[in-house]
């Protein structure tokens, strides 16, 4: 399947001088929820703003749905709704209004029901007819949201959508997002919650001082990254690790009850099984174990160092 | 063509009008009465008549002009200010809308409020003084023109801005200067002739000079300079904004 989005060989320099981005090359899949994760800074906005019109590429070519984001601007755009990561909002209208304005901008037919609808999905319902000053940070976010949605796009950019927004509405707006994607939506977000892109994303790409350091699969990432650890808890306290086991490379605690050892799920064979014989010929007994895997933040950040 | 856009923009920016109408219709209907009140009659009373018609009756079109021409320029300028000024820009630049249209959605507005406004203002004047309008058409063709170039100026102004006091400034500095020395309260045959010369060079004059001629026929300078004038500064106008539009000037980075 083409892709829904395609970036190639994007540049961004600002009037400044200053290269926001550097040969930026990205595929969007049709219908994926992908997450673009990188430190402030890293551009991560600034690609966005390119893809929607906001900012001039300064090189390279960005088409959507095979449409030239230059040439091609109306059908490029009227396919995206996009929610600024500053809240921008008109003051002294209502909710009500400033939606429907959205919808129009866009050369969309009228559709109250459609807005009621969205309106519904956002919990901002009963908020209709208030003006936006009156409202809070995080109801002004969602009215951004309803904005973009208020003209049907094919694909949502939401740029970290759950700042300010309390525990409980970001659960409502994970649900807004994912039935997004089953009606057929691509959903493109930045966050700097991991836990977000661990939750939400099918694809993660990781971006670094304007550059695509890397584009994976979540579960790909986690595996291809994902080193586990594996520690046991002994029975009684050693003071050193005896030499048969060096070559399991095992960390002992500073307490001495408990050793760790990291092995790569990727591999043909992790060790596990002969690491417990050989501690058993050493006369090391185990009391209890656990395995943890590294999170997608600790892969984020030694990748982030890495580069 | 994206018309379900032009008329978004075009009723949005009406709606901020009725929102805000004390500023946008009341308060320059009060002020030109006031005008009224020391021009035509306080000095009225001491200048008889200008080349036939009473005083009172000759500022009329000056007074009109004076205000299509300054809130034109203020609402069109606030109106592509403001939205650059909050953010909601983001908006505009990334809906499939091209750059005519948006121009034609905000001056669209701006023109027809100070259009409004101008006849508003035509209302008041006749009951005050006797008002005769001998070419009715060219009355509204030289209001219509003078509202939409004004307009354009003004969101050209508006987009050129990074801060309020720019926005005020070529309005204060440039164009209400140029409005009233350019014989909206007396003719311009009543100058010395090196202050005529030099009047002569304020597009101003030509504007009110072609609209005064539509009401009483008497003109400082012919009717077709005047339109033409008229028209060259709206084909500057749009030149700017063709030009803004496609460098993306103070609009995108
Ligand atoms: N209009 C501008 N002019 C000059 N430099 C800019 C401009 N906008 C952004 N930058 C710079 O470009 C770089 C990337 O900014 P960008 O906003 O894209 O980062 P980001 O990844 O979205 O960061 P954050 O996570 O903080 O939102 C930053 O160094 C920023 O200072
Ligand atoms: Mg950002």
């Amino acid at each position: 399947m083409t892709p829904i989005i395609s970036v190639a060989n994007l540049s961004k320099t600002y009037g400044s001088g200053f290269k926001a981005l550097n040969g930026i090359n990205l595929e969007i899949r049709r219908g994926e929820i992908f997450a673009l994760l990188g430190p402030n800074g890293a551009g991560k906005t600034t690609l966005i703003s390119i893809i929607c019109g906001i900012a001039n590429p300064s090189e390279g070519r960005v088409t959507v749905d095979g449409h030239d984001i230059n040439k091609d601007y109306r059908a490029a755009r009227s396919m995206i709704g996009l929610v600024p990561q500053e809240l921008h909002t008109d003051a002294f209208e209502s909710v009500w209004a400033t939606v429907s304005f959205s919808r129009g901008l866009f050369g969309k037919r009228k559709n109250p029901a459609h807005i009621e609808k969205v309106l519904k999905d956002l919990s901002l319902w009963d908020k209709k007819d208030a003006k936006i000053v009156t409202l809070s940070g995080g109801m002004k976010r969602r009215v951004m949201i309803a904005k973009a949605l208020s003209h049907e796009p094919q694909i949502l950019f939401l740029d970290e959508p759950t700042a300010g927004v309390d525990v409980e509405l970001r659960k409502g707006m994970w649900e807004v997002v994912r039935t997004l994607q089953a009606s057929g939506v691509t959903i493109i977000l930045t966050t700097h919650y991991i836990e977000e892109a661990e939750e939400m994303a099918d694809r993660i790409g990781v971006i670094n001082k304007g550059e695509i350091i890397l584009v994976e699969d979540k579960a790909g990432l986690m595996q291809k990254l994902g080193k586990k650890h594996l520690t046991l808890h002994l029975q009684s306290r050693i003071d050193a690790i005896p030499d048969s086991l060096a070559a399991y490379r095992l960390e002992l605690s500073d307490d001495g009850r408990s050793v760790t050892y990291d092995y790569d799920t990727r591999g043909e064979r992790t060790g596990i099984t002969s690491l417990l014989g050989d501690l058993r010929a050493a006369g090391i007994r185990i009391s209890d174990l656990d395995t943890s895997q590294s999170s997608l933040e600790d892969i984020f950040v030694s990748l982030v160092r890495a580069s | 063509m994206n018309f379900r856009a032009v008329r978004a923009i075009y009723l949005f920016e009406m709606a901020r009008t009725w929102r805000t109408l004390l500023q946008s219709i009341v308060s320059p209907v009060v002020s030109t009465s006031l005008y009224f009140v020391v021009f035509g009659a306080a000095i009225g009373s001491r200048i008889a008549e200008i080349e036939g018609v009473s005083y009172g009756t000759f500022i009329v079109p000056g007074l009109v002009m004076l205000s299509v021409l300054t809130q034109s320029i203020a609402n069109a300028s606030f109106g592509i200010y403001f939205p650059k000024f909050v953010g909601t820009i983001y908006e505009l630049l990334s809906a499939p809308v091209s750059y005519f249209e948006i121009v034609l959605g905000y001056v669209g507005a701006a023109a027809t409020k100070s259009i409004i406004l101008g006849l508003i203002i035509l209302a008041t004047a006749a009951l005050f003084v006797p008002l005769p309008i001998m070419h009715p058409w060219w009355m509204l063709t030289f209001l219509v023109l003078t509202a939409v170039t004004f307009s354009l100026f003004g969101f050209i102004i508006g987009i050129w801005a990074d801060g309020f006091e720019k926005l005020q400034m070529i309005p204060l500095l440039v164009v209400t200067p140029l409005t009233f020395l350019g014989g909206s309260f007396y003719s311009v045959n009543m100058l010395p002739s090196g202050w005529r010369t030099i009047t002569l060079l304020n597009p101003v004059v030509y504007l009110i000079s072609g609209f005064r001629w539509s009401f009483y026929e008497i003109a400082d300078v012919s009717v077709g300079l005047s339109i033409g004038v008229t028209l060259g500064f709206l084909a500057i106008c749009m030149v700017m904004v063709w030009w803004i539009f496609k460098t993306g000037y103070r609009l995108k980075s």
